[in-house]
């Protein structure tokens, strides 16, 4: 697979930077967020030696066994520990397994963690938390090993779910999750981890939380994604644009809270928004998108005629699609990239048989209010 | 499988394998023999709570050369899905057997097909114990129709419902709660079965575990617990997880039993006292003092967190297999070439079993959809403008 392109991503200052793959950039992170706050400390099933990923290579021989070290198997007991490690003004960074395994810790999080600082009144808090946890296909995971589970968690108010994409995003994200005052789970595209390669600054740095960023700038429909899915989209990105369509591709990088202004931009601007994830499609976090962006860019129009008019001009003012790829298991992530891009193609169809149709609407809107489409940001 | 032809009901034993075993026991009659023996178990058991079974086993011919073959078979099974796991004819995840053997084969000998075993994911050779046959397991692991589950379920979802095992479950401990409800059911039905949930000692420290046999104590449930005791729960030495590695003892106000589970006649013995003692008394734990060759997955190569000498110490002085054919020797019920034989034959019993499962198809595409309710529920599977109900993959 071809190297991800993380370009537009500024790091200021940057020094060395190594090629590397994605655990290593976890395990940068990892022996940085050791190296740089003596309260930090890591622990999960199997860490000390590495870990099943081997993401915690080197870390138990580095900081020593009083830092770095196994846990047994007990996902409550661990992220337990962790709130109470955290409770104590420490680092607590618990790795789950697999994001599989985390259920039995969900009531830890959602009650424990997430609510800790609310219900104290701010007395306590678990701010020095971080749960990661490799999530996502990998092509042969199965039933176990295989979940894409950031929306149960995107439902509680208290936590941050942040899903990096690359491994310069994973080391920059982590670190900024480890320093969040806030407990963060971090999810990590376990498909990513080998095959992810790209160069990696060697210093500390940290990439804000809450930002999307846009990797790619277009003008016909708006790609949503996070995690490994992102190059799944940015391949039929590619594929589209030799058909004609230029796609504004978006990574969201934080689950919650979630940069809408970044998304609402977008399909201001192109009409259009395409939300892809890993897991299913019912109460997935897509939904919460894309309810979010027809609140905001259709249903607060104020003005009626308006409305009307953007009707009229639009036919369908914003158009949805949504992927259900991973309902239990699934063979191949790869076979989404067809998929969008048999929508892109319809996208554009439609797209086509209306410009017409449009050139003289617009035309006619122009005249009656002002290039209204160019300038967006007033209809609300 | 063979075990199937052991029981008098023997309905659903494997077609393709009754010609080749039939074919043994006329040219070994011995075999069949049921003459008494009493053999005694390695060592002796050690109790918590409750009085110890005698050390002394009766079996007979018959059942020695039955425990050789069936552990000699689900051995070579587990070698052979080794390798078609290397081979890549196997994908995902796969958790293997062999050194366990003894505690799958003695259990099945004390116990009925009507009593429940639910296990996690390292469930192959239980689910031959239970009577599922070599096609069915390759065609299981690697993802055929033919397959126990039809080819979705794979290595750590095996299933038989005919012989009432519940199965194969990946999330670590998770089954134990699920294998005391089967328990609560059987009370109910006072039909004077139990159920054997087993876990590994990984799985020992995990809470669920503790909540379940206290309501399992509470209300006297015929529930066995069945801590299969490997010394490793992932790459976690025994004593770097657990406080106190007496597993069987762990249950503090339930009666536990520490048996050597490298010896399937005292794994018989135990299970059998188990069964009666959960009958009468609700749950006990049988801790099984046993052994896997293989790392814990098949990405784990089993050597980083223990020694080879560790590795080959056990197979030298513990091997299950081993120790009945020196019982089979000693006691003059076979041949040293008639065992090598039955490994032949289990050898390309496994071969041909392979060969078979090669043939069957994988499921069909749309298999993917089906079975995640029950059908009629209105869910439907869409392609990505919601037109198309079935989704073809390529």
């Amino acid at each position: 697979m071809r190297p991800f392109s993380t370009a537009t991503c500024d790091i200021e200052n940057q020094q060395s930077a190594k090629s590397i793959n994605l655990y290593s950039a976890i395990n940068q992170a990892l022996h940085i967020a050791l190296e740089t706050d003596p309260r930090t400390f890591v622990f999960g099933e199997d860490v000390s030696f590495g870990g099943v990923f081997r993401c915690t290579t080197g870390l138990a021989d580095r900081f020593g066994k009083s830092r770095v070290f196994n846990t047994p198997l007990c996902e409550q007991g661990i992220v337990g520990f962790g709130i109470g490690l955290a409770a104590m003004g420490n680092r607590a960074i618990a790795e789950i397994q697999f994001a599989d395994y985390i259920f039995p810790a969900f009531d830890q999080i959602v009650n424990e963690a997430a609510k800790f600082r609310y219900r104290s009144g701010n007395q306590f808090n678990c701010g020095g938390l971080t749960i990661r946890a490799p999530y996502g296909a990998v092509g042969h995971g199965g039933h176990y090993h295989s979940q894409s589970p950031e929306a149960f968690f995107c439902h509680v108010p208290g936590i941050k779910v942040v899903i990096p994409r690359s491994p310069q995003q994973a080391k920059g994200l982590l670190l900024s999750c480890i320093r969040d005052p806030n407990p963060v789970v971090f999810f990590e595209p376990k498909w990513l981890y080998r095959l992810a390669v790209e160069e990696v600054p060697e210093h500390d740095y940290m990439l804000p939380l809450s930002k999307a960023e846009v990797i790619r700038e277009g003008s016909d429909i708006t790609l949503v994604g996070w995690g490994a899915q992102l190059s799944i989209m940015e391949q039929a990105c590619i594929d589209a644009e030799k058909d004609g369509i230029s796609c504004e591709l978006i990574d969201l990088k934080t689950l919650i809270p979630w940069d809408k202004e970044t998304v609402e931009a977008s399909v201001r601007k192109t009409g259009r928004l395409l939300v892809s994830h890993e897991a299913p499609v019912t109460g997935g976090f897509g939904a919460e998108i894309s309810a979010s962006i027809v609140e905001r860019c259709f249903l607060r129009v104020s003005n009626f005629i308006y409305f009307v008019l953007l009707i009229e001009y639009y036919r369908e003012p914003i158009q949805f699609f949504f992927i259900e790829s991973q309902a239990f298991h699934c063979t191949n992530n790869l076979i989404l990239a067809p998929i969008i891009l048999n929508i892109l193609a319809s996208t554009l169809k439609t797209q086509k048989e209306e410009n017409e149709k449009n050139k003289k609407v617009q035309t006619m809107l122009t005249c009656l209010c002002g290039d209204k489409r160019m300038h967006a940001a007033e209809w609300n | 499988m063979a075990l199937s032809h052991l029981a008098t009901s023997s309905s659903r034993s494997a077609a393709l394998l009754r010609p080749l075993s039939s074919s043994i026991y006329l040219r070994r009659p011995i075999s069949t023999d049921t003459t008494p023996i009493t053999v005694e178990t390695s060592v002796p058991f050690t109790s918590h709570q409750c009085e110890a079974p005698s050390r002394s086993v009766e079996t007979n011919p018959k059942e020695l050369l039955t425990f050789f073959r069936d552990m000699a078979l689900m051995r070579r099974m587990e070698i052979a899905a080794d390798s078609l796991y290397k081979a890549k004819l196997i994908r995902g995840f796969c958790h293997l057997y062999d050194g366990q053997e003894a505690v799958a084969v003695g259990m099945e000998a004390a116990i009925t097909k009507k009593d429940c075993i639910i296990t996690a994911y390292r469930d192959h050779c239980t689910f031959v114990g239970r009577g599922g046959t070599l096609l069915e397991v390759f065609s299981e692991l690697m993802g055929r129709q033919a397959g126990c589950s039809r080819g979705k379920g794979g290595s750590m979802h095996f299933y038989k419902k005919d012989s009432n095992f519940y199965g194969g479950h990946g999330i670590v401990g998770a089954q134990v709660p699920l294998g005391c409800g089967l328990a609560f059911a059987q009370k109910y039905s006072k039909d004077e079965n139990v159920t054997f949930a087993l876990y590994g000692d990984g799985a020992a420290n995990q809470g669920q575990l503790f909540e379940a046999l206290n309501i399992s104590a509470l209300w006297d449930l015929p529930a066995i617990l069945v801590c299969e005791n490997n010394h490793y729960g992932m790459g976690t030495a025994e004593w770097r997880a657990a406080k106190s590695p007496a597993y069987y003892k762990r249950g503090d106000y339930v009666p536990g039993l520490k048996v050597d589970g490298m010896d399937a006649l005292a794994v018989k013995q135990a299970c059998k006292f188990a069964k009666e003692h959960a009958l009468k008394n609700g749950p006990i734990i049988l801790e099984m003092d046993t052994y896997r060759y293989h790392g814990h997955s098949m990405s784990d190569p089993g050597s980083t967190y223990r020694t080879r000498d560790e590795i080959s110490g056990v197979r030298q002085e513990r091997d299950p297999i081993e120790r009945i054919r020196k019982l089979v020797l000693s006691h003059d019920l076979a041949t040293e070439k008639e065992l090598k034989d039955i490994e032949k034959e289990v050898r390309k019993e496994v071969d041909d079993a392979i060969a078979q499962a090669k043939e069957s198809p994988m499921p069909e595409p749309s298999e993917l959809f089906t079975n995640v309710f029950v059908k009629g529920l209105g869910v439907e599977s869409f392609g990505a403008d919601r037109k198309e109900v079935r989704a073809t993959l390529p």
